[in-house]
């Protein structure tokens, strides 16, 4: 990923759509728009730069420091430079037992990266998540953020990532 | 009201009480870490947990509200229990380095270990590390120990205005920070090290240069600002090593400008002056007290044979103390000098109050006021603290509206406002006057000509705010009181006050401004350019007055210098005399409500320096004058203060002034006075002078339309022309300004500028 001095900016269309979060909340917390606002910048982006995230705090208007807070709690936001597809695969206490680990092993050993690395060609990024809520069907993942995928064996993996582009 | 049992005890409480403010009322103490008084409940350290009848499990006092009948038990098995899992808890990541921790003796977690800590830890697996954060020079931080209490982030947020440090990550990955690559730039920024309960936030400053227990703790008041801080001044080896502060509801609070906090670094500066000096043929000879003063008597009286004694002068700064004022006068009075200013900065010889102009009421009435005018003030640099409490007010309901040339966030909501250019000032005033004369169908005083005057809507908002409701203040701040139309501003000022019902008050800007007017040191006169024949300086330097003091001074024949410094009035003076900084001498300010505090010295004076009060005493008895023979700065005070401070208050224009609105154009400067260029010890304050507010005291700002029209660039050089002379200034952005005015701050990077027309180029 390109970096430049230029602060990022935010499109007419991400502009939009945090207003329209925005208008959700009363006129004195705005703050309360930040986690949609700072999901929309992502969705532009990518990744979650620091100059993006406060870019996005002025939008919201609150101090930096309010969209950092944010933007470091909720793993879903990514803090770094991530591929085309990011792979989160669940290993909380469930799917753990259920074979979360397993679909990560595959994962790693198919894609030739640990969690939090990106294959040289810049398509997959693997990353570690927290319970998606959907114990019931581990192993899961998640593929960037939106799309979750249940019953991960090696089988259903291979089909999934054929997919990807 | 609400009744509750702790530990036994039956107290009721008002609706609404928690149950640690119910505790606390009865001075029941409940180990805590996170809660304080002034801050929002965040109730997540858990050290607060105590016994709650009926509950299940233990309760956090400082989040729970009492409810009628409740039973609390503070110290039973239950609580104690609860309270040393969590200091276990809070220990697991502690470093435990108290004996290389700068909080080491004035740590609560320290304390509250030795209460509910083990002797031992359970917890043997490897301790988290956070790397440290620079949070500028007078904040130090050791990361590590954070116990993550919040309290430093709240306090940005809720009593600084501005959340500058949060706590980014999750769970143990939390850390306390400000936003990548800032610093902590609150004006009262400093108050988070008194505020973190452990070793995580200290003093850069102070860093390692004392241990609690070696310090002796004595009160003074702050002497940089109108509001009068108490302070606890803790010294050791006959130093001042820090400053903290002292606890007073009425006026600081239990809060401390980082000015009043830091400024102590110049106390112990190398350019102290410790010896009387005088120029001998354009050589400086260190000579005895005697010698000093018999030359400064001999010089003064031969000057006043010669050019009678309106030829001399006497420039005093408005944070030298009542007494020394009073006893500057009355020696000089014995010459029949009576040129006396200590109104160093004032811009206009009109202005004059009937009595010493002060707040108009006290500063928690100020505060309690329904709505609020403010006029010409960046009020957040003239006077923080008081900034604080508004801020803490505006959230409670006052309605704070502004007349200001520039538009600086005060971090409060703000009723409405009216940003005018600087030489508009008047005419805004005028403009609101004018709204409000209609609104109320009351007169405005005949000296007011209002014609011509053109009521804004935002002039109309103000006006119809400031109308409106009881108790209503009408306020003036420093660059009001230094304008140069300054007497106009208050005439109007004080029609507005009148026609609307409010309170006229002047925020003062010196330490004793207020005591300076009531011993008499205000000559409705223009003693720099004058060019008097001698000059009698106390503690005022060329930083704290005019564009054409250096040469005033150059040309006289004779300039006594008193003051704690020898790096500057060397240049210009005949004679030196150090005299004691505040901490050095017993004295008084009378803060700007008009309240009188007296103070002792908290260090010996610093070599041969000497209060100046005794100075003055010695001085009097060499020019052979009675009623020099006080045994004490309380028996001088005595003299000045004598009777109701009150009757000598009075904001009133002493006289009429013709006001009338004056059409301006073309380039304007604004120029103030920044944080950190207030007074001889501010300006030599290491670590103050390496704050943001510091680096922008050499600054131009303009909006970007200005800057673009002088083809100037932010981050680039500006050369400014005004006065007959020029300097070279960084050029900052600042889109609160109108068009065509120029911010540049009056100090020492920008003091040989003068007044009038000014001038800029692309440097
Ligand atoms: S730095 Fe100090 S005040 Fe701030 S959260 Fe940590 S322990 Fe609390
Ligand atoms: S633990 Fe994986 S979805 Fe709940
Ligand atoms: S003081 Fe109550 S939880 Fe921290």
């Amino acid at each position: 990923m390109v970096t430049s001095n230029q602060a990022p900016t935010l499109s007419a269309e991400s502009q939009a759509q945090i207003d329209r979060e925005l208008a959700k909340y009363p006129a004195d917390q705005r703050r309360s728009a930040l986690m949609s606002a700072l999901r929309i910048a992502q969705v532009e982006h990518r990744w979650l730069s620091n100059e993006l995230i406060a870019v996005v705090a002025d939008y919201v208007g609150v101090p930096p420091i309010a969209a950092m807070e944010v933007a470091t709690f909720y793993n879903m936001f990514d803090r770094a430079p991530v591929g085309r597809h990011k792979i989160t695969v669940c290993t909380n206490l469930p799917c753990a037992l259920s074979g979360g680990y397993k679909a990560a092993d595959y994962l790693k050993q198919k894609l030739g990266i640990g969690f939090n690395e990106t294959t040289a060609d810049g398509k997959f990024t693997l990353k570690e998540g927290e319970c998606m809520g959907a114990c019931g069907y581990a192993p899961v993942l998640l593929v960037n953020n939106h799309s979750m995928c249940n019953h991960m064996t090696p089988d259903a993996i291979d089909k999934k990532l054929a997919e990807l582009e | 009201m609400l009744e509750i049992e702790i530990d036994g005890k039956k107290l009721t409480v008002p609706t609404g009480s928690t149950v640690m403010d119910a505790a606390n009322s009865i001075g029941v103490h409940i180990p805590h870490f996170c809660y304080h008084k002034k801050l929002s409940i965040a109730a997540n350290c858990r050290m607060c947990l105590v016994q709650v009848e009926k509950a299940p499990k233990p309760l956090p006092a400082c989040a729970t509200p009492v409810t009628d009948g409740m039973k609390v038990y503070t110290h039973s098995d239950m609580a104690v229990k609860a309270q040393k899992g969590v200091m276990e808890f809070l220990l697991i990541n502690h470093p435990l380095d108290c004996p290389i921790c700068d909080q080491g003796g004035e740590c609560q977690l320290q304390d509250l270990a030795v209460g509910y800590g083990q002797s031992g830890s359970r917890y043997e697996e490897e301790k988290r590390v956070v790397a440290n954060k620079n949070l500028g020079p007078l904040i130090s931080t050791d990361m590590t120990r954070c116990i993550h209490c919040s309290r430093c982030v709240r306090f940005t947020e809720e009593i600084a205005g501005y959340q500058e440090l949060g706590m980014p990550g999750r769970g143990e990955h939390t850390e306390v920070m400000s936003f990548i690559g800032k610093t902590v730039n609150s004006e009262i920024s400093g108050n988070v090290i008194d505020l973190c309960p452990v070793g995580a936030l200290t003093s850069k400053p102070f860093r390692y240069s004392a241990r609690t227990w070696e310090l002796s703790r004595r009160k003074s008041v702050g002497a940089h600002d109108g509001l009068g801080a108490n302070l606890v001044v803790q010294v050791k080896n006959n130093q001042v090593m820090r400053v903290l502060p002292l606890e007073n509801e009425a006026i600081n609070e239990c809060w401390l400008s980082d000015r009043d906090r830091f400024s102590y670094e110049a106390l112990n500066s190398a350019a102290r002056l410790t010896q009387p000096m005088v120029k001998d043929g354009g050589q400086w000879k260190v000579v005895g007290w005697q010698e000093a003063l018999e030359l400064v008597a001999t010089k003064l009286k031969g000057i006043t044979a010669s050019h009678g004694a309106d030829s001399v002068a006497a420039i005093a700064s408005p944070n030298s103390t009542l007494e020394e004022l009073y006893l500057l006068r009355k020696s000089l009075a014995g010459l029949d000098i009576r040129n006396l200013e200590a109104r160093t900065r004032l811009g206009d010889v009109r202005f004059e109050t009937k009595a010493a102009g002060w707040l108009g009421q006290s500063i928690v009435d100020l505060a309690a006021s329904e709505s609020l005018l403010l006029i010409g003030s960046t009020l957040r640099k003239e006077q923080p603290l008081l900034a604080q409490r508004l801020r803490q007010s505006v959230k409670k309901g006052l309605k704070l509206a502004l007349i200001n040339p520039h538009d600086d966030e005060l971090l409060c909501a703000v009723a409405g406002k009216l940003v005018v250019r600087p030489d508009q000032l008047v005419e805004g005033v005028l403009a609101v006057l004018k709204a409000a004369a209609d609104i109320t169908g009351k007169a405005v005083p005949a000296d007011i000509d209002l014609a011509g005057v053109e009521v804004s809507t935002e002039a109309r908002a103000l006006a119809e705010l400031i109308v409106a409701g009881e108790k209503k203040s009408l306020v003036l701040g420093n660059i009001a009181l230094q304008h140069e139309r300054a007497a106009e501003l208050h005439a109007a000022a004080a029609a507005l006050a009148e026609i609307a019902g409010a309170t006229l008050g002047l925020l003062r800007d010196g330490a004793n401004s207020v005591g300076a007017d009531i011993v008499g040191f205000a000559t409705n006169k223009d003693l720099i350019t004058a060019n008097k024949k001698a000059y009698v300086l106390l503690h005022s330097e060329l930083a704290d007055l005019k564009q054409g003091a250096k040469a005033a001074f150059e040309g006289a024949e004779f300039v006594v210098a008193m003051t704690s410094f020898a790096d500057e009035a060397r240049d210009y003076a005949d004679v030196l005399l150090p005299v004691s900084p505040f901490s050095e001498t017993s004295g008084t300010f009378v803060n700007m409500e008009g309240k009188p505090q007296s103070f002792n010295g908290v260090v010996r004076p610093l070599g041969e320096t000497r209060p100046a009060w005794k100075v003055l005493r010695v001085l009097g008895n060499i020019l052979g004058l009675n009623g020099f023979d006080y045994d004490s700065s309380e028996a001088v005070r005595g003299d000045v203060l004598n009777g109701d401070i009150a009757k000598v208050l009075d904001n009133t224009p002493a006289k009429a002034v013709a006001v009338k609105a004056q059409a301006t154009a073309g380039l304007v400067r604004l120029a103030e006075v920044p944080l950190y260029e207030t007074d001889a010890l501010v300006r030599r304050a290491p670590s103050l002078q390496a704050t943001v507010d510091a680096e922008s005291a050499a600054q131009l700002r303009a909006n970007a339309a200005t800057l673009a029209s002088f083809g100037l660039v932010a981050g680039g050089n500006a050369c400014v022309q005004q006065g007959g002379a020029s300097v070279t200034l960084a050029v900052a952005e600042d889109a609160g300004l109108p068009d065509q005015v120029v911010r540049v701050p009056f100090g020492r990077a920008t003091l040989a500028l003068g007044s009038g027309a000014i001038e800029v180029i692309k440097a």
